[in-house]
Parts: C-alpha cells; structure tokens; sequence
C-alpha cells in the first residue's frame, strides 16, 4: 500500500474545488448591478469599447457558453484587460506578486520563530509563567486589528524610537528584510495567537501519549524523549494548522501592506476596487484561492511524508 | 486577528473543550467571567447608545479653534482630531455601526448557518455532499479577500458591508452545526423522538437544536469579535463606513496620517475600544462555555 493512503481522494476533492473557485470568481463580475461594460469601462466609455467587452466576455451568449469561454481564456493565462492600467490583468498582477509572497513568508517564518518555543515551553509547564503570560498576551492580541496593531508598532517603533522605516519595500534581499520587519511582526503576532495555543494542546496531548512512557521505560533521558517524540508529534500538527489558516495569514497581509503602503497584491486589490478595475479583483481573488488550494495540498503531502499514519485508516 | 476564528472554527472549538477540561475553578469564579464580559458589553452599549446624554458636542461639528488638541484638553476628553472634531464623541457616536455590525451580521449568519448544518447533517446523503462542497468553496478563499471582491463589485457602502458578511461567514456555523448533529443523530433521545412519529422538523428544531445550540452560540461570541474587527477593516480600507460618518476603522485610518505629526491619540483611541468590545465578547464565550457545558470532560 502506498504510504499515502487517502491522498488521491484528498487530490481529486481539491481538483473540485478548483473548479468551484473559477466558478466563483466568474460569477463575482454578476454581482455588478447593471451594465457590466459600462462598471468596467467607467469614464473611459464608448460603444466601440463596450462592444469590444461584450464580445470579448461573451456577454451576448448564454451564461453557460460564457463560462466555458473563461475557463478557455483562463487556462491561457488571460484573466481580461485592465483598462486602468491599460495592460492585461496577468501583467499587472505579476507585478505586484513580489511583495506579497516575501511578506508571506516572512510573517509565516517569524511567527514559527514566536510560537514554537512559546507554545512548547506553555505546554510542557501548564500554568507556569510563561503559559500564563502567553495566554494573557495572546488574548489581548486576539481582540486587536491587525491594521491597527501595525500603526501603534508604526507609532513605536518609526515615529518615536526611529528604528525601522515608515513605508516601503526597501532594496535588495537585506532591504526587503529590514523594510518588511515591522509589517512581518504584525502579520506573525497574531498569526501566533492560532499557532502557540494549538502547539500547547499538541504539547500536551504528545506528553501524554503511551510511547513516551514507554521511551521512558527504555531508559532514555526525559530531554532525548522531548526532543525526538514529543517535539516531533507535536510539531506535525502544527504543520496541520498552518495550512488551515494560510487563508487568515493572507487576510492579514491585506490589511498590513495598506497600513505599511507596500506595492503588493493587497494595495493593488484594494486600489483596485476603487478603480473599479473588475479584471484585476476577479484575478487576484482567484489567484489567492488557487493559492491556498496549492499550500493546502502541499501541507498534505509534507505530513503524509513525515507521519505515516495520516491518511490512513489504521495505524501502524 | 479573528478571522482565523472563522476559517477554523473546529480550533476554536478545541480550545473550548481543551479550557473546559482544564477547569477545576469554583462555579461561582466561572460565573465571574461571564459576568465581567456582559458588564464589560453592557458598559460598552450603554455609552454608544446614550452618546447623545454623555457628550454636548456632535461627532461631526468641526472646531477650528481648536485643531489636533491632545487627550485632558479641557473640553476634550480624548482630544480633537485635525478639524477639531471631539474624538470621544466620535468614538462613542462611530461604535454604533461596530456594534450593529456585531450583532446585525453575527446573528443572521448564526441562524441561516446553523440550519443549513442542520439539515445537512440530518439529511445526509446528496444533500449534506452537495451543502458541505459549497461551504468548502466558500473555506478556500482568503475571507477578506472574498469580501473585497464582493464589495468591489456592489459598491462600498454600509449596507453592502453586511451583504457581504451575510453571503460568506455562515459557512463556519453550517460546519460547526453539521459535525454536532451527526453526532447528535445517533442518540437514544433523537431515536426515540423518531420513533414517536415527530416529524422531521419537529425533531430538528425541538430535539436536536436545543441539545446541540451551545457550540454556535459559543462560536458565534469569537465571530462576532471577527465581525467587529473586519468592519473596522473595510472601514479603514475606505471600503466600508464612508466620511464624514464616524466609524472606529475610518477613525484610525484618519489618524494614522498624523502619528509623524505625534498626534498619536487619534488611531490609538478607536483601536482602544475595539479591543475593550473585543474582549468582552471574549469573556462572554468564555464564560457561556462554562456554564452551557459544564460537564464537558
């Protein structure tokens, strides 16, 4: 039996729902009250370009065959033309995919940096000092905005101690570092709040498990069982969690690059709605989706590879 | 930071069970917590709603005399902002559309999800295949991001705001709800409910909801600090609340142009209220998790 187990059932739900989102994005443009040439076109009307819409979004023929005729556009890449930035879609996109996926990485790297040694160490001493301060912190944090947590770090940190730049992107790797570093924080902070509680229950529910004793039965030392059971087992689930909320570290990168005005995916989205520049939206909505349908496959597969028993029925 | 909450309400509910489990308090300092989340939310309603008694001063009447004045200005509590506006008055009159979003978004997406859970976990079968796709599709994109999109499309404006929430957050109840009721469906009283003759609906909404309702409700206090958050957002995104309407988000969003001017009060205190009301809704869920399920492992 392939280690995989339950994987190709896993692959052709995701295919599915692959599906579902181009369904979505497409019927998102419906949504437009009115004529959809004339939202498109705005104060750049005229009938020849309203008729070049019509045409080119099939908005003469019947739903069905407009469909099908955006898949076909789809799987060549186009997504439509922005007649804002009068280029295509895809282009305009691509250009401000940089910053988004550094800043992704970025927070998702700082908040592994915060939450594992927290989440770990709360675990392994519950109600200690570090469990409770964490839990305390982490509540606060919860009912706080991002975008509003990023300007108070802006306050702090730019304004009065002039540490860290205001805005921008910076230039060359170690630019891109330091100029990312507060909106990063801000995205990983209450990214951790999901990731340390979720690394404590796994904490805790790995310290409880049979083959600690029995490890520990075998004689080895409490810091070698920590290190290569309990650590490992509880690690594994985290990795579960992260694929879950990539959708929520991607709300937060939104929000934190029009606080920290960086030229990423979520200005431009939010640029974009003011604009009333449809094609770029319907794409970078569909490009997110796909996005998280990518990572949460390749969050299977990394634990179907790490942990034999996921995916399958029995263990082993 | 909720919106984490809403696409994994099972963590959420983790963390109910996990805290449940870990109780070994007295009722009475359980109580406590419930109490001081309800005191908290009442102070919080009571101020917002009787604005007008509190503050002489309208949330929109500019003072140019007196422009950016600091927090224990006399007159100005929390200070003014760049027209002179009184930033207490503006908080205080901007927390009503924060609050109608908590309550008018959270309890509609509330009902309508849990019935759809309802059903899809009572039907089964094509029916729950089918509603449990449409929830997955609604899980794969990024919540803000769809809401965005949906927005885009009908106009920022308040009402479109709670439109938007109204199409997308239902799905976390409809997921909550249907793993409850499943679990539920097997039990001697809904079998025993069944063999009486009840009809399908009478065993939906007078067996299985009243036995299964404490996991949405308790899931729908983090929503609803989810749905404060995200309408501050929008708000400050220029997506939601539009100007010179007062709004907590729009608020800060004002404000962050003048914290190099150190005109710091002006986007920290709105973000002040909305972690005070965050909080209380934390604590209410908090404590209503105790006292729905005490006997929760």
């Amino acid at each position: 039996m392939s280690r995989f187990g339950t994987l190709p059932r896993r692959l052709l739900h995701l295919v599915v729902i692959g599906f579902g989102i181009t369904l979505v994005t497409f019927f998102l443009l419906r949504l437009i009250p009115g004529d959809p040439a004339l939202a498109i076109l705005g104060s750049s009307y005229t009938h020849q370009r309203a008729a070049a819409i019509d045409l080119a979004l099939g908005l003469n023929k019947p739903i069905w065959t407009q469909y099908v005729l955006f898949m076909g556009r789809l799987f060549r890449g186009n997504l439509g033309y922005s007649f804002f930035y009068n280029q295509p879609a895809t282009s305009v996109i691509a250009a401000h995919l940089g910053p988004t996926l550094f800043l992704v990485i970025y927070s998702a790297v700082l908040a592994a940096a915060i939450s594992l040694p927290l989440g770990f160490i709360s675990g392994l001493r519950r109600g200690g000092i570090v469990d409770q301060s964490s839990r305390v912190f982490f509540m606060v944090s919860f009912a706080m905005p991002t975008f509003w947590l990023g300007i108070i770090m802006l306050i702090v940190f730019s304004v009065h101690l002039s540490i860290f730049p205001l805005s921008g992107f910076g230039a060359g790797f170690a630019g891109h570092l330091y100029y990312l570093f507060l909106p990063a924080l801000t995205i990983a902070v209450g990214f951790s709040t999901v990731l340390v509680r979720s690394l404590r229950a796994s904490t805790i529910a790995a310290l409880q498990a049979e083959y600690v004793d029995t490890a520990r039965m075998k004689g080895i030392s409490m810091a070698q069982v920590l290190r290569r059971h309990v650590f490992r087992n509880a690690v594994l689930a985290v990795i579960a969690v992260f694929g879950v909320n990539l959708a929520y570290l991607i709300s937060g990168t939104v929000l934190v690059e029009n606080v920290f005005s960086l030229p990423g995916l979520g200005s431009l989205l939010v640029n974009s709605v003011f604009n009333r520049d449809y094609p770029v939206v319907q794409g970078v909505t569909l490009l997110f989706a796909l996005l998280i349908v990518g990572i949460n496959l390749l969050s299977d597969v990394t634990q179907a590879a790490l942990d034999p028993r996921v995916g399958q029925e029995i263990g082993e | 930071m909720s919106q984490a909450w809403a696409t994994s309400p099972s963590h959420a509910l983790l963390g109910v069970a996990e805290r449940a489990s870990r109780r070994s308090r007295s009722t009475g300092r359980r109580r406590m917590i419930l109490i001081s989340g309800l005191a908290m939310l009442a102070v919080a309603i009571v101020l917002i709603l009787c604005a007008p008694l509190l503050v002489s001063k309208s949330p929109t009447a500019i003072d140019v005399l007196h422009p950016l004045a600091p927090p224990l200005t006399p007159g100005h509590l929390l200070g003014t902002d760049q027209y002179g506006r009184d930033t207490l008055a503006r908080i205080l009159y901007g927390g009503r559309i924060d609050l109608a979003i908590a309550f008018g978004a959270t309890s509609v997406t509330l009902v309508f999800g849990t019935l759809v859970g309802l059903i899809a976990g009572y039907f089964g079968g094509w029916v729950d295949s089918l509603l449990m796709r449409i929830v997955d599709l609604f899980f794969a994109f990024p919540f803000l991001v769809l809401i965005i999109a949906i927005i885009a499309m009908l106009g920022p404006s308040i009402f479109n705001m709670f439109v938007a929430i109204w199409i997308t957050s239902w799905v976390s109840y409809a997921r909550i709800m249907r793993a409850q009721t499943v679990v539920a469906k097997k039990q001697q009283y809904v079998l025993a409910a069944r063999t009486l003759g009840y009809s399908r609906t009478r065993v939906m909404l007078r067996h299985i909801l009243p036995n299964t309702a404490s996991a949405v409700i308790i899931f729908s206090m983090v929503d609803a600090v989810g749905n404060i958050t995200l309408a501050a957002a929008l708000g400050f995104l220029g997506l939601g609340a539009q100007p010179p309407t007062p709004e907590w988000g729009t608020m800060i969003s004002d404000g962050q142009a003048y914290i190099l001017s150190s005109s710091w009060w002006l986007a920290t205190m709105p973000g002040l209220a909305i972690v005070f009301v965050g909080i209380a809704f934390s604590l209410i869920g908090d404590g209503l998790a105790d006292v729905l399920r005490p006997g929760e492992r």
